[in-house]
């Protein structure tokens, strides 16, 4: 944690407003929200994990089937979602940055456009999500996958049972992933507001890097998640 | 924090931004190449590269000093293992279903 002179000092001397009187330091203060976050990031990446596990066990049994199926999702979409989500965890390391360095107009300009970036994302995906309504590809009652070929395999079409499986890993795991961008958008919201408040200084900005781990954590499930639903057996 | 903000980091924040890009280009052009049983493992090692550059760089890890934080990161990397590794042993072992 911190060194043991940092962690005796009194906190009479201390004039940080933001430091808590259970912590020693600002630096012991820091290191317990990040490590609290990590821990929670720990508990996401086994909420992820579980479904990320039964995708990897339905890939190996309908393999074919999830082919077909992947191949009716609009790629370039989700590749320029990916780019946009990269973009945005950009802009939160140049925000954090800013925070860093006192510059308020840009730590301001960097939060709206990671929002704006999160925005975009959530667009994207509302556009995909209606295509597969619109095509039948929505799990349920009104399904449909018939005579979809399965790529590379002339003459032989996939199953709709098992289509949907990948259909509803697709919209499970999607939609989890865009649940926690909302989310994201809803901190990133507080942190404007924070940081309209002259909240952050370069000696206190903890709720911006907190808030930034949530954020690049997203990222990497998409990540993932890109070319797990969206590029299987592109080549014909 | 303090000691490498005074040292400007928006070249590595720069650089690793771009280096997303890339890999995100070279996976959606991967993807239509034919490499047989390869195509995802290509995928998957271009994702965990790409992972990794955002957990390192974006997300500080470099930079990590405290034992604790290691733990917790090493041991998330485990258990996800542990959950894919023991899932898989019984599943790719059944033989054809």
């Amino acid at each position: 944690m911190s060194d043991s002179q940092a962690a005796i000092q009194p906190h009479e001397g201390l004039h940080n407003p933001a430091l808590l009187h259970h912590f020693a330091t600002e630096e012991q203060q820091r290191d317990a929200s990040n490590l609290g976050m990590w821990i929670f990031l720990a508990t996401e990446v086994m909420f992820f994990g579980g479904l990320f596990c039964s995708y990897l066990i339905y890939r190996r049994w309908y393999p074919g089937d999830f082919a077909a199926a992947s191949e009716s999702i609009t790629v370039w979409l989700g590749a320029i979602n990916t780019a946009v989500l990269i973009c945005s965890s950009l802009t939160v390391v140049l925000a954090i940055w800013a925070a860093q360095t006192a510059q308020r107009a840009l730590l301001l300009l960097m939060l709206v456009l990671t929002m704006l970036f999160g925005l975009t994302f959530l667009g994207i995906k509302g556009v995909e999500y209606k295509q597969k309504f619109d095509e039948h590809h929505v799990p349920g009652a009104s399904f449909s996958f018939d005579h979809e070929e399965i790529p590379s395999h002339p003459g032989q079409y996939a199953n709709p049972q098992h289509a949907q499986i990948f259909f509803a890993l697709y919209f499970i795991m999607t939609g989890l992933h865009a649940l926690h961008m909302i989310v994201g958008l809803g901190i990133f919201s507080w942190l404007f507001w924070m940081a309209w408040k002259g909240y952050f200084t370069p000696h206190y900005h903890t709720p911006l890097e907190i808030g930034g781990l949530y954020w690049h954590f997203v990222d990497i499930v998409w990540i993932y998640l890109f070319p797990l639903l969206y590029l299987i057996d592109r080549h014909k | 924090m303090h000691d490498h903000a005074k040292s400007s980091p928006l070249k590595t924040y720069f650089t690793v931004w771009a280096a997303l890009l890339v890999g995100t280009y070279l996976t959606y052009k991967a993807a239509f190449i034919d490499l047989g049983v390869f195509n995802p493992v290509v995928a998957l090692v271009i994702a965990t590269t790409k992972a990794l550059l955002v957990a390192l760089f974006f997300m500080h890890l470099r930079h990590a000093s405290e034992r604790l934080l290691k733990l917790v990161v090493i041991s998330t990397i485990f258990f996800l293992f542990i959950l894919m590794a023991l899932s898989m042993a019984d599943y790719a072992t059944r033989g054809r279903i």
